[in-house]
């Protein structure tokens, strides 16, 4: 038996039934990671504690409802402070980082459990659709080592999809989770902002990242993010609501669905093969019986824009405390303080980040503000209320998650290119809506992705489409 | 003021909450611990954390914001205020913009017997407090302890409605007396609990239009107040009548050389890219909160000063001055406690015992003659057993040797009043017959010698013999 391409729920039964035992497990994870080393995929490891965590879990006496991931190895993205352990997130700036604490998704599934095998590669600072923008050099796409895993998760997607795990956790602000598990062939949930705490969960742009899983399928999925959901009094935009049973539910037959559709804003795109491969995923609704309504997002397109003047916003006062001061890189042989801050973050940030910065303190600039950020908030409220318009008559919309297939790595150089790789996945962050994404048809040999949007806290519903639509034909 | 020039002044004055933990984190404020070791994760802007709001800071802020008459936000919402500095640890401070928890209010101030003047309160705002950098532990370095970053502050803007230094040193003596009396803060300026920044101009009197004002930065007692804008005035006077443009600045108050010095002009004053934090939901503030915490309102200094002239008898005037000091206020009412004569106690705290507090830089509620010591001083001089003269001589004695009782320091002195009617009687007929030509002098119609003897028997009697006896027996003697 290869373990290692066993899903999460087989692995749970598995380690219940005694077939094999965590320590295996890893053992066998460690193999395929260190045979594949030249994907790129982890920036740091620790295998050593993990196989002395395995053995403690074999021994362990705990009912499964107390550790539902009892001794299942699992990846972070790097962005997740792990305490004592290199935290990177894909910087130079912070190579030398090492958290005295941990995020709150890490002690949550630590508490599950699971057993940490290593940090995922990924864009710098979560800020790349393909993760070029990586200071540890990018990550290769397992299906095809020439293309792209997508970003900013890109390490957290290619490591499910080569078997160094059966999920992990991933971070999303405009497809960061979406996009690579799509590009990679898997199944990816963000769930809505707020259901998973960002505490310790490296900031890009504070009001569209969410935590979230990349996993093979989706109950894989929900299993996990069940782990890593609920309010923490640490992140004061936590959401103070009750987490559902999302294994469960994810395959239960009470909910009722109808998919909304946009399928001219779809055919506006004069893709043919983007067009066609929406038209096969109607069909597969259709065969399952689901009712599906077409509906209105007039203000979609203007996602994008928006996008980018939020996003770097955010993260121009976020990347702030990089400073050379108390933690992360500092240059050397400085002049004076301004020198030392020049320097430090000259020398320590990537040219995506500091394109970044330099665009969100532009847009904040006196004199600036109004025109750029107030109005980008206020087409991000237009964008909200279509979707709230939306579920007035639908229970989860339905989009490509990307408008193509990983392409080559190197590729693309154009940055506004780069940044249309987003185009269908930023509106759910913008709405602070839950979505997956679910692996669907394929283009020149590589999977594409078929995305959900859920109504805000509405994961269980989401799931279950998203399950339903993967499971396709009974 | 020299010509026909008047200034405009305006102060923000920094108030540090007394709150146990800090604004957006859990770790303690109290000061005075080793460097560092009062600041946590979020307080040292650590990758991944998060800034949660303190309610206790939300609360504090309200109480001000009802005890002067202000309107209270119904939402209050955070920003962001970008700047790089290296004891500011995010890169930015987290403040409060379009939002502030309290909005516009006022206060009333009184000089001498002017009329009450009315200072109008901008807003308040809550933000947090920076670190601090120590310049001059290390050679050529730069320490930075971050104990004090993300100890809240209260920062209250006024209207420039104060026209001298005086009158702004009442304005943040009565702030002062607010908050401490609210307990919202130590109001400790000494150790930075409460900070002022002023703004001044000068303009030509009668003119509507406002003059180019500079604010003055780093202003931290009620004397530096007045030196900086008494210096400040001047020197802009100074540049007028030389023809010379006053150039809008921050400057920075010099203590040592009572001056102040420019520090960036406005050319170089940070963007602060202000915008809204999205680390912080918006908090609703509900009605009944804020009549809650109406209602818990403790006596307001105002209130106290109305007290004590309607139930004390007090004159405006003194009632004013004792609450200014809260702590003066309160020892004033302990030592009415042990004896009841409002207005000589009052004329002792204003004057002798503020003396004595001013001298030795102590605040009265460390003051090393308690309100009961006190008291029973007060009783001897009410009951003429000791004379003015020699209650200031043993209050004195009892402050420096503070395990002496009053009686001990009466007797060690040797104080003890003449009561005595025939000891009295003795020094006044030596006086007398020592002074024969002074005695034919007032006989004959001279009445104000009567002073001088007066003074001869306190001088024979080195001050202790009873001044009330002393009266009485010269006017039977002298005839």
């Amino acid at each position: 038996m290869s373990l290692e391409t066993l899903t999460l729920q087989e692995q749970i039964d598995g380690l219940k039934e005694k077939k094999f035992s965590s320590v295996e497990l890893v053992e066998n994870y460690i193999s395929v990671i260190e045979d594949k080393e030249d994907l790129n995929i982890f920036v740091s490891n620790d295998f050593e504690k993990a196989l002395e965590k395995a053995k403690k879990s074999d021994g362990s006496k705990k009912s499964q409802e107390d550790v539902p991931l009892n001794g299942i190895p699992m990846v972070h993205k790097d962005i997740f402070c792990t305490k004592g352990i290199k935290t990177s997130c894909g910087s130079k700036m912070l190579d030398n980082f090492y958290p005295p604490y941990s995020a709150t998704v890490v002690e949550k599934l630590e508490q599950a459990g699971s057993i940490c095998l290593g940090k995922a590669n990924m864009d710098e600072f979560a800020m790349g659709s393909s993760n070029e923008t990586s200071f540890y050099g990018a990550v290769k796409n397992p299906l095809n080592i020439n293309k792209t895993p997508g970003g900013s998760s890109g390490g957290s997607a290619a490591a499910v999809a080569a078997n160094f795990s059966s999920f992990s956790t991933g971070t999303d602000t405009g497809g960061s989770i979406r996009q690579p598990a799509s590009f990679c062939g898997i199944a990816g949930i963000k769930p809505t902002y707020g259901r998973v705490s960002r505490y310790g969960m490296i900031a890009f742009a504070s009001s569209l990242d969410q935590g979230g899983i990349l996993a093979k399928n989706i109950k894989d999925a929900a299993i996990a993010l069940q782990c890593i959901s609920g309010y923490d009094s640490k992140d004061a935009t936590s959401i103070k609501a009750e987490v559902p049973n999302f294994s469960e539910d994810c395959e239960s037959s009470e909910f009722e669905h109808v998919v909304g559709l946009v399928t001219d804003l779809i055919h506006s795109f004069g893709d043919e093969d983007l067009s066609k491969n929406y038209g096969k995923a109607i069909e597969r609704l259709e065969k399952l019986n689901i009712k599906t309504k077409e509906i209105e997002l007039p203000n979609l397109e203007l996602s994008l824009p928006v996008y980018y003047v939020i996003a770097p916003a955010e993260c121009s006062a976020n990347l702030s405390r990089y400073d050379g001061i108390r933690f992360g890189y500092r240059a050397e042989n400085v002049e004076n303080l301004e020198d030392l801050y020049f320097k430090s973050r000259g020398e320590g940030f990537g040219n995506e980040t500091k394109k970044r910065i330099l665009i969100g303190t532009y847009c904040l600039s006196s004199g600036f503000y109004d025109a750029y950020y107030k109005k980008a908030q206020k087409i991000r409220n237009l964008i909200s209320s279509d979707f709230v318009n939306a579920f007035k008559d639908v229970t989860s919309v339905m989009l490509p998650t990307t408008s193509g297939e990983a392409f080559d790595l190197g590729s693309i150089t154009d940055p506004v290119e780069m940044y249309k790789q987003d185009i269908f996945t930023i509106p759910a962050n913008l709405g602070g809506l839950p979505a997956t994404s679910v692996p669907f048809g394929e283009k020149n040999n590589m999977p594409l992705g078929i995305q959900f949007i859920g109504n805000i806290l509405e994961e269980s519903s989401l799931l279950n489409i998203s399950n339903k639509f993967q499971l396709g034909e009974k | 003021m020299k010509g026909n020039w008047e200034s405009v002044i305006g102060l923000e004055i920094h108030v540090q909450l007394n709150s146990e933990s800090k604004i957006f984190s859990n770790a303690p404020t109290k000061f005075g611990s080793d460097q560092n070791l009062q600041a946590c994760e979020v307080d040292l802007g650590m990758p991944g954390t998060l800034p949660v709001l303190n309610e206790k800071a939300i609360e504090k802020a309200i109480k001000f914001g009802v005890a002067i008459n202000a309107e209270i936000a119904e939402k209050v919402g955070f920003a962001r205020k970008n700047y790089f500095y290296p004891d500011l640890p995010k890169g930015y401070q987290i403040s409060q913009l379009d939002d502030p928890i309290v909005g516009k209010g006022s206060i009333e101030i009184q000089l001498g017997d002017q009329e009450i003047k009315t200072i109008g309160i901008t807003r308040a705002h809550l933000e947090e407090d920076a670190g601090k950098s120590i310049h001059d532990l290390f050679e050529n370095e730069t320490a930075i302890d971050l104990n004090r970053a993300g100890t809240p502050l209260l920062e209250i803007v006024s209207e420039p409605d104060m026209s001298n230094s005086e009158e702004a040193v009442a304005y943040l003596k009565k702030i002062h007396s607010i908050v401490c009396a609210l307990e919202i803060s130590d109001g400790n300026m000494s150790q930075g609990s409460m900070r002022c920044d002023a703004n001044v101009s000068v303009r030509k009197k009668g003119d509507k239009k406002l003059g180019t004002r500079t604010e003055l930065k780093n202003i931290n007692s009620f004397k530096f107040v007045e030196k900086a804008i008494n210096f400040e005035i001047k020197r802009q006077i100074s540049c007028l009548e030389k023809g010379e443009e006053i150039v809008q600045e921050t400057r920075l108050f010099d203590a040592i050389n009572n001056t102040t010095r420019s520090m960036r002009s406005k050319e170089e004053a940070n963007d602060y890219r202000y915008f809204p934090e999205p680390d912080i939901i918006p908090i609703q503030i509900t009605s009944d909160q804020i009549q809650r915490i109406k209602n818990e309102l403790p006596e307001l200094p105002d209130e106290k000063k109305e007290r004590f002239i309607n139930e004390l008898g007090l004159s405006e005037y003194d009632a004013r001055n004792l609450t200014y000091d809260l702590e003066l206020a309160d020892f004033f009412e302990k030592t009415l406690v042990n004896i009841d004569d409002p207005k000589l106690v009052t004329n002792w705290i204003l004057g002798d015992f503020s003396a004595i507090l001013n001298k030795f830089d102590v605040e009265a509620k460390d003051s090393k003659v308690d309100a009961v010591k006190f008291a029973e001083l007060l009783t001897y001089l009410k009951e003429e057993k000791i004379s003015g003269q020699a209650t200031k001589k043993v209050l004195e004695n009892i402050w420096e040797n503070p395990d002496l009782s009053v009686s001990k320091s009466i007797q060690d002195l040797g104080l003890e009043q003449i009561s005595d009617d025939n000891e009295i009687e003795e020094i006044i007929e030596k006086v007398i017959n020592n002074n024969p030509d002074q005695k034919e002098q007032f006989l004959s119609g001279k009445d104000r010698l009567f002073g001088f003897f007066v003074g001869q028997v306190m001088k024979e009697s080195k001050g202790k013999a009873n001044p009330k006896l002393v009266n009485e027996i010269l006017k039977k003697k002298l005839v």
